[in-house]
């Protein structure tokens, strides 16, 4: 820019500020994120898994549901051979069932119970944890105090136990699955969330804000939430295998989703039952998982460092 | 001390009253009653059965009465296995699942310090790498995906290995026999194992460079002196409070690995007595569970206290 030789110094400076391209924490953190080559990878890894799971019913000529005694626990293959029985009708890349399932797509399918609930069920935990750790941390004083004293208490009770009560007693509803899980997982994202809101309350910013006026609900909204969403995120790509976990932990028990439906833990158990002589029914939903779980918990450690602001150079 | 003790204890009450509460309330809502059957009994035997479990008293005296027996150690009877108490199936798993319990927790704390202390010494270079990777799939893999699959390479095929068979029982519990434990134990142990190691090298690495451990080794300390007598010491405490958390994450292994092993512990009652829709069964075994993760919690607070003079009992 071309200055003009008669304005003051402080003047120029100023003019100059102007024409740097400020970097906010949100341009950094991506620029740190797609430097990271292993999450890089795990968020491509995590897409591809993500869209055969949403196209399952097209990417295979067979139903999840359905059930053909002519191709009974058939090793994997991947042309159909008209010679032998099990691939005459078609291939079975993953292999079959011992009713004739096909492995592949009931494995995608697995994946998308399994995706559906790790989302959801963050996504309760998520609105459950701002709501209540925002709340209690920008309120503070006594019902900081207490609703954290709550969260305390619910803290050291052993929670798998309780949804593992709630599938027992509401005979496993899919939804209430969903919630369970979700309202299990909350506790760490309040914690998370009312340390922050503690922390940036105090800030100069926050207090300009109220002596220019703005109220209650516009800083929780324009300031304080912006501020808390890095952790936030971190803690929510975390949290998902966890929920994942979960869901499959209760599955492979037989208290979480029933047949036909599948997931990712019942395709395990049912695997683990039929390793000897079809450990194709294990390894491959086994596999699908494990890469998932990896993929989320390297993004979650690469969002981690990205957003870790001692991280910036 | 004592009365930090006290606190605690006093402090766990209400927690313990919360499990119990819930616990009771959610079985009430559930649907259908333990002696609902397909065939409809006829109504004075319905009522003879409901009254000899006092079903037929209000529920706030059914939940008196309840924890008045759990005061007395009585978990109620079992619905489903006739003829037997809670306390007596659990009475009977206990052996199993604390052997199993306190199995793994030893080797993952010997195992998982070792690894992480050999990390946090090689910084930064392929050992640290290498322990950081195992103790990566150690924490993404699920128990349930590691037990299948150790069983199926060393029991369904059998590995030898320089002739020697390393082919391992893959279920029974065989009285506890060494060889049978050997699998369900490593399996239970392989998350904490990596979780220890992490935590250990995470708190070796920043003890490793503070001021006391440089001047331990500026006075001329054998190296293996300062790990072991001065770093590690230190760096061992956030274990100390992760204990509480891994007796949990044991607890909810356990019903896993006593599944899949077929062996006769607690965990494995549960399970059935949650497919089984065994009220008191299930809620027994929570609330017994429940105040073990409870204690242990405790215990490992009053360790921590007592091995940090940091931190005061006030």
């Amino acid at each position: 820019m071309v200055m003009p030789a008669t304005l003051s110094r402080n003047a120029q400076l100023i003019v100059r500020a102007q024409d740097i391209q400020g970097r906010s924490l949100w341009v950094d953190a991506r620029r740190r994120l797609l430097k990271n080559r292993a999450a890089v990878a795990s968020m491509i890894i995590l897409a591809v898994i993500a869209l055969l799971a949403v196209f399952a019913p097209w990417l295979s000529p067979y139903a999840y549901d359905t059930q053909d005694y002519s191709v009974i626990s058939c090793s994997p293959a991947w042309w159909p051979d008209p010679n032998v029985m099990c691939n005459a009708g078609g291939a079975h890349w993953f292999g079959t069932d011992s009713i004739g399932r096909d492995i592949f797509v009931r494995t995608l399918y697995g994946a998308r119970v399994s995706l559906a609930v790790g989302f959801v069920a963050t996504f309760v935990s998520l609105l459950i944890g701002i709501a209540y750790g925002a709340t209690a941390g920008f309120i503070g004083g006594k019902l900081d105090e207490l609703m954290m004293r709550v969260v305390d208490v619910l803290y050291s009770l052993p929670f798998i136990f309780f949804v593992i009560i709630l599938m027992v007693v509401f005979n496993r509803n899919f939804l209430l699955l969903f919630v369970a899980i979700g309202a299990v997982e909350w506790l760490t994202m309040a914690r998370i969330v009312r340390g922050q809101t503690l922390s940036i309350k105090q800030k100069e910013f926050i207090e300009a804000a109220r002596a220019s006026g703005a109220g209650t609900f516009d800083i929780i909204r324009r300031h304080i939430i912006p501020n808390v969403m890095g952790p936030v995120i971190v803690y929510v790509t975390l949290t998902i295998p966890a929920v994942i976990l979960a869901e499959s932990f209760l599955s492979f028990l037989g208290l979480g989703i029933q047949e036909p439906l599948t997931s990712w833990g019942v395709l395990i158990s049912e695997g683990a039952n039929q390793m000897e002589t079809a450990p194709w029914m294990l390894i491959f939903p086994a596999l699908f998982m494990s890469v998932t779980l990896f993929c989320l918990n390297f993004i979650g450690d690469g969002l981690r460092d990205a957003l870790d602001p001692r991280m910036r150079r | 001390m004592l009365s930090y003790v006290t606190r605690r204890i006093v402090g766990a009450i209400p927690t313990m009253l919360i499990i119990i509460t819930l616990a009771f309330f959610m079985m009430r809502i559930a649907p259908g009653g333990p002696f609902d059957s397909n065939h409809r009994l006829p109504p004075e035997i319905q009522h003879n059965i409901e009254a000899a479990y006092n079903l037929d008293k209000p529920v706030y005296q059914q939940f008196l009465m309840y924890l008045d027996r759990l005061m007395h150690g009585d978990f109620g009877p079992s619905y489903k296995n006739k003829d037997f108490t809670v306390t007596q199936l659990i009475e009977d798993g206990l052996p199993v699942s604390a052997r199993l319990g306190l199995s793994a927790i030893t080797l993952a704390i010997l195992l998982g310090t070792a690894l992480g202390v050999i990390a946090a010494l090689n910084h930064n270079r392929p050992s640290d790498y290498g322990v950081m990777a195992i103790a990566m799939f150690g924490i993404t893999i699920p128990t349930f995906v590691t037990a299948p699959l150790l069983t199926l390479i060393f029991g369904v095929y059998g590995i030898t290995l320089f002739g020697f068979d390393l082919s391992l029982p893959v279920g029974g519990w065989n009285g506890g026999a060494m060889k049978n434990m050997i699998l369900p134990v490593t399996v239970l142990a392989l998350p904490q194992i990596a979780i220890i190691s992490r935590l250990v090298r995470g708190s070796m690495i920043e003890v490793l460079n503070s001021n006391y451990v440089r001047t331990a080794r500026a006075k001329g300390l054998p190296s293996h002196i300062v790990v072991v007598r001065h770093a590690l010491r230190a760096a061992i405490l956030p274990l100390v409070s992760y204990l509480g958390p891994a007796i949990a994450g044991l607890v909810t292994g356990s019903l896993i690995v006593e599944q899949i092993f077929g062996l006769p512990g607690i965990g494995r009652y549960f399970v059935q007595g949650a497919l089984d829709r065994d009220y008191t069964l299930v809620m027994g075994v929570v609330i017994f569970y429940a105040m073990i993760i409870l204690l242990l919690n405790l215990a490992a607070d009053i360790l921590y206290r007592i091995l940090d003079p940091r931190v005061r009992f006030d």
